[in-house]
């Protein structure tokens, strides 16, 4: 690992500051991702602002729905009664996710943060144009199983990994952040991650020395019919081949409002206005269901390895519709 | 700009002119007093080559792991100091910032009962309990520690006295080569303690009622962070299982006594056994 400087930061307009004033500087909460990162040269920040003291955690009622705090960890997010009661989708999605030790370590705010597991971006003696800009894609000829269907361009076909993102996507949840000036702003998650296009080395619509200091959630009306789905290599601990969020709000049989989100098919996490237009006024069943899944990866570009994930997907997301809906 | 300056008066340097006299003696060989220099330096030009000049020495100086005074200044930099509480003792250190706890542990503290298995944050060899909570010591930078309680595999007995979840890893024998067995230990304690607050796993029907009864399911898939290459899970999951249900079931085995273990040397005709 490269030497770095470590700031232990006592307050978030402190930090935003610090991370703003030196280009090479990075936020570090749960480093569950970035460490690794470190060990493995990918990263090499020369200065680390820790964050995990400031009072960031809170999960509280907020603006009618719940805002919880960036450096709320994983575990205790998921286990909060107001998380629970209210937005079970997204318990059922960041328990999906990694593991019991890594819950209690990662944060929300880091969770949106974490990068691709593409192991051409892990492979320092591979091209990536995410990690070294212009030096090509690594996947894109070469073993790609792992990797995108929806929205990947020329210059990167990498995955988003994360699971509480896709909860957080089909809740349209809104990320507050913080400047280095201590203004705030706010942006809806879907506009939090961006597609690689012609500059994969940028994640997300953050600047740097931004800090994400919550994320609120908008009263939910999905506390009944809700399924989070994730397919992958083995029964537990591994990043999803594919992943579906899906909540419904039902009217007897018929679905008033239909929300389909779908992971480690693109570089964000791929909600799809499409399935939910096949969805919405639809009686609830399986025939519905098929065809709702048609529409959500009719766009779908499989690369060399990973046709079978347009398959997967359309069974994914109907196991996962059947599942809210409780017809299976 | 071309300020006078009064040579009597002999201003004070600052702390990066007296670095590049220090760094630069090249400039008194060309008949640079300390005064001429002075008045260069403020003067303007001469002062931000050479300063220039020294950072990209700086620079240089940085990627060759030589000693020297540059070098020592950036070490300082990267020096932490931290005083947390590691199964219940102080422990004050200084440590380079990139040292993550486990290292710390292992290296600094003589606590080698947590393992380094992948170094990566995937095995769950090196799990601790941070203020209660089961980690990822491998993950942890140590300088992120301070004021925290630690607890590792040697943490756990009381005095003489095993944990109840290291006597039953012995009852099921829920190890072969042992490796991973202090962060399955530490992973079970910490796991056991969230099952009591009722937390949710993946395998949870309903994530909205809560539950503190666990299922073989429900422990498999809460421990899916420690792997076990010898494949000892049946009986890490027996241990845990007893632990977590308090109901004691008799051990199928025991230690051989001497005679026995004679019988066989004596059978066999290897004093070896």
């Amino acid at each position: 690992m490269r030497p770095f400087k470590y700031i232990r930061a006592n307050d978030p307009n402190a930090a935003a500051r610090a991370v703003a004033a030196n280009p090479q500087a990075k936020f570090l909460a749960g480093g569950t991702n970035l460490l690794d990162l470190m060990k493995e040269d990918v990263e090499r920040p020369n200065e680390l602002v820790d964050l995990t003291r400031l009072k960031l955690a809170e999960i509280k009622p907020a603006r009618g729905g719940v805002s919880i705090g960036a450096l709320a960890t994983n575990t205790d997010t998921a286990n909060h009664p107001l998380i629970r009661q209210n937005y079970p989708l997204l318990t059922q999605a960041i328990v999906a996710g990694a593991s019991g030790q890594l819950r209690n370590m990662a944060t929300n705010g880091g969770n949106l943060m974490q990068r691709t597991r593409c192991q051409y971006f892990y492979d320092t003696v591979m091209p990536c144009n995410k990690r070294e800009p212009g030096t090509g894609c690594g996947a894109l000829e070469g073993l790609n199983r792992m990797h995108a269907i929806l929205g990947w361009s020329e210059k990167c076909v990498a995955t988003y990994p994360g699971d509480m993102a896709n909860a957080l996507y089909a809740l349209e949840a809104v990320v507050r952040v913080r400047g280095a000036d201590g203004s705030e702003r706010t942006m809806p998650v879907s506009e939090f991650h961006r597609l690689p296009a012609e500059t994969p080395e940028r994640d997300n619509n953050l600047q740097h020395g931004e800090l994400i200091v919550a994320i609120e959630l908008p009263n939910s009306r999905f506390v009944k019919n809700y399924y989070y789905l994730k397919v992958r290599d083995r029964a537990s601990y591994a990043f999803a081949l594919i992943a579906v969020a899906a909540a419904l709000e039902l009217d007897g049989s018929t679905i008033q409002q239909a929300r389909i989100v779908l992971g480690g098919v693109a570089h964000k996490p791929w909600r799809s206005p499409e399935a939910e237009a096949a969805l919405s006024g639809k009686a609830a069943s399986e025939e519905t269901f098929r065809r709702a899944a048609e529409a959500a990866v009719a766009s779908a570009k499989p690369l060399a390895h990973n046709a079978y994930k347009v398959e997967l997907a359309k069974r994914a997301i109907v196991l996962a519709l059947m599942r809210a809906s409780k017809l299976a | 700009m071309n300020e006078e300056v009064d040579e009597n008066s002999a201003p004070e340097l600052t702390a990066d002119e007296e670095a590049l006299l220090k760094e630069m003696p090249a400039l008194a060989d060309l008949g640079l007093t300390r005064r001429t220099f002075v008045k260069q330096t403020i003067a303007g030009s001469l002062g931000l080559f050479a300063l220039d000049l020294l950072a990209h020495e700086q620079a240089l100086a940085a990627l060759t792991p030589s000693p020297g005074a540059v070098f020592a200044n950036r070490a300082a930099e990267n020096l932490v100091k931290i005083a947390l509480r590691v199964n219940g003792a102080t422990k004050s250190l200084e440590i380079d910032s990139r040292v993550v706890l486990l290292d710390a542990l292992r290296e600094r503290l003589g606590l080698t009962g947590s393992k380094k298995g992948c170094d990566q944050g995937q095995c769950g060899a090196c799990t601790v309990l941070v203020d209660g909570r089961r980690v990822l010591s491998c993950l942890t930078l140590a300088a992120t520690c301070e004021g925290k309680q630690v607890t590792t595999i040697e943490g756990l007995a009381k005095d003489d006295q095993l944990h109840p979840m290291q006597a039953a890893f012995i009852k099921y024998d829920g190890f072969q080569c042992g490796y991973c067995t202090p962060g399955q230990i530490c992973s079970a304690v910490g796991m056991l303690a969230e099952a009591r607050h009722g937390d949710v796993s993946h395998v949870t029907e309903d994530v909205s009622a809560t539950t503190t009864q666990l299922t073989d399911e429900q422990i498999r898939e809460r421990m899916s962070g420690n792997i076990c290459r010898c494949g000892a899970y049946p009986g890490i999951l027996a241990a845990i299982n007893e632990v977590h249900s308090g109901k004691q079931t008799a051990q199928t085995w025991r230690f051989a006594d001497e005679q026995q273990v004679a019988r066989v040397r004596k059978a066999d005709g290897n004093e070896a056994v």
